[in-house]
């Protein structure tokens, strides 16, 4: 669209398809549904955080995208085909999905990192220089490089995080999903991550969604899709989710953000502490 | 570690080659008998060393090796360090596959002809797929590991107690069923050793190959399969490789417990490695341990013979022990 108006037609320009969509998608596991007639476009060259309480379907929702669980009613769509019509491997090269809780194992950080390649090789390919090239920038963007040669298993939940990030990048698809892809990780790596995901996004134009528990790392993003327990609440810029209140609508509760110098922020509406020099005894005097 | 790693390799297969010189001057006569043999051979004993000896021992290293192999296999299949390579019913299908040889043998004379053909090996072999059969049928596919641990468990137990009653019905045969059940490298040819050694290769390509599959199992299944990898195809293929495997390792010596299940651990405790790594580790070391219980078997007793299976079962099962005991030790 963004070209239509650019380029004022002469021709009819054919939109691109979105790099992920879906249309009336509803999920269940057993007889709950989790999620129900959910539609979404998700285009390429944007970060979409997807933020909502526990048990609204975060999880879920990024899981089905990635074709892991097949949808009680829908279709989803990557870069225009239907997802269950591309081939296995070619559709490893355009999808990249990282697990909440990715599992420990005794491979080495390295060895984790080229299975990301696997869908570019297969079983009987050798690895290649372009393989090599893109394990290395990985695992520097993510900073795991120093590790490489250690086994996941004696890394540190934040690291082996990392590892796995690294992982995901090194399959270099246009499309990455991510489930709370900040986990276990301090701030300033919380941050780092976030940067990458920005990154990933405006130079790669690749197509970035995480579910993010952190409201405020999550209003960093471009967009927002805002999960109620009754499914979609909005699709849209962070402005826009803002503007709407969907937060609050989502948690069914006052979410109150702050405006700092044009970043937006959560502020939990915490009592606020005692003084530190002890004149105030009183709890109530906090508050 | 690949310095680590190929000291162990040369390690193993220095065992190997010295428990097969072990083997050849080992046996119902004396050492000083069997050393003259070998250096001063008559037309008898070199038949006792080349004919009767050397293949036992080569097929007990192909048996171990298949047994060890299976194994590891299973382990990263079922992402289970317990897992064996009997867990899909395959030993209690060859023992009962054994039985109703046994059984028709003792019948009719035209039966005895048929089972003749097909011999005990064959049988065990038959049944042992036949189980394998069963079981993935069961649990309708290879899809649910849960679900076909399960139906190895009911199948084992089922089949378990067929052969219970038809052998109380047929006392007779009970003797016989006894070397198979405890697993013999007795009566291991040339041509089994060949049968061993050619099922271990074609073994151990694919599982080699598909190795990076279990890598990928480790970091789960959802994972593994949005690398790119097919499952249904992995775990049929590595399945597939893990019953010939164990069939074919039933079918010459019998059921020989604990090597597949104590090779992998054997490598994993001295080793961390990947799958590429640990199946032909395991391969090696459970080659290796048949050979030396195998030795063992007819050291101990001479001119005796205790039956393999005893002695792997023996010292496995304090192997195992030990682990437990070390692992409690340290939590």
């Amino acid at each position: 669209m963004r070209e239509a108006e650019m380029n004022p037609p002469a021709l009819p320009v054919q939109p691109t398809p979105p790099a992920l969509a879906c249309q009336d998608l509803s999920v269940g596991y057993g007889s709950r549904m989790v999620l129900e007639g959910i539609s979404l476009e998700i285009r390429a060259g944007f970060w979409t955080a997807v933020v909502g309480p526990n048990g609204s379907g975060k999880s879920t929702l990024l899981r089905t995208l990635a074709g892991l669980r097949e949808p009680r009613t829908g279709s989803i769509s990557l870069q225009g085909r239907r997802l269950s019509a591309w081939p296995r491997r070619e559709r490893a090269r355009r999808l990249a999905w990282l697990a909440q809780t990715p599992g420990a194992t005794e491979l080495t950080a390295a060895e984790v990192v080229a299975l990301g390649r696997f869908a570019h090789g297969g079983w009987l390919a050798h690895r290649q220089a372009v393989d090599d090239a893109a394990m290395h920038r990985a695992m520097v963007a993510t900073g795991s490089l120093s590790w490489a040669r250690r086994r996941l298993s004696t890394l540190s939940g934040g690291e082996r995080q990392r590892v796995h990030l690294a992982r995901v990048l090194a399959v270099e698809a246009p499309v990455l999903l991510l489930d709370e892809p900040t986990t276990h990780l301090d701030p300033p790596h919380q941050e780092d991550v976030a940067r990458l995901l920005r990154e990933q996004a405006y130079g790669g134009g690749v197509c970035v969604v995480s579910a993010i528990h952190d409201l405020s790392l999550a209003l960093a993003a471009d967009r927002l899709i805002v999960l109620g327990q009754q499914g979609v609440i909005g699709h849209g810029t962070v402005r826009e989710a803002l503007d709407g209140d969907w937060l609050s609508a989502a948690f069914q509760t006052r979410v109150n953000i702050v405006d700092h110098q044009g970043v937006h922020l959560w502020r939990p509406a915490v009592p606020r502490a005692r003084p530190a020099n002890g004149a105030s005894t009183g709890l109530n005097e906090g508050l | 570690m690949p310095n680590r790693l190929g000291t162990w390799v040369a390690c193993c297969l220095a065992i190997t080659l010295l428990l097969t010189c072990g083997s050849l001057i080992i046996g119902t006569s004396s050492i000083e008998t069997s050393l003259g043999w070998l250096f001063s051979p008559d037309a008898q004993s070199s038949v006792v060393l080349w004919q009767i000896r050397l293949p036992r021992t080569v097929g007990a290293w192909f048996a171990g090796a298949l047994l060890g192999l299976s194994g590891a296999i299973a382990q990263g299949v079922f992402r289970n360090p317990l897992a064996e390579p009997y867990l899909l019913g395959t030993a209690s299908g060859a023992a009962l596959g054994v039985t109703l040889s046994l059984i028709a043998a003792d019948a009719s004379i035209g039966a005895l002809a048929w089972t003749g053909k097909l011999g005990i090996t064959g049988a065990a072999c038959v049944g042992a797929c036949a189980a394998i059969a069963l079981t993935i049928g069961l649990s309708r596919g290879v899809l649910q590991t849960a679900s076909l641990l399960l139906s190895g468990i009911v199948v084992a137990f089922l089949l378990g107690a067929v052969t219970s009653l038809l052998l109380l019905s047929k006392p007779d045969i009970w003797r016989e069923m006894q070397v198979f059940l405890l697993g013999s490298t007795g009566f291991v040819s040339w041509s089994s050793a060949t049968l061993l050694g050619v099922a271990f290769c074609v073994c151990v390509v694919p599982a080699v190959l598909l190795a990076r599959g279990l890598d990928a199992l480790t970091l789960g299944e959802d994972t593994a399969q949005s690398l790119g990898l097919s499952l249904p195809m992995l775990r049929l293929t590595l399945l597939g490789v893990v019953s010939l495997g164990t069939a074919t390792a039933v079918g010459q010596v019998g059921i020989v417990g604990f090597v597949g299940l104590v090779a992998p651990h054997l490598v994993r405790e001295t080793l961390s490695v990947n799958h590429r790594q640990l199946l032909i580790g395991a391969a090696l070391c459970g080659g290796a341990l048949l050979q030396a219980a195998d030795l063992l078997c007819r050291w101990i007793i001479r001119p005796a013979e205790l039956p393999v299976g005893a002695v792997t079962a023996f010292v496995g099962g304090s192997y195992l022990t030990f682990l437990l005991w070390r692992r409690s030790r340290d939590a």
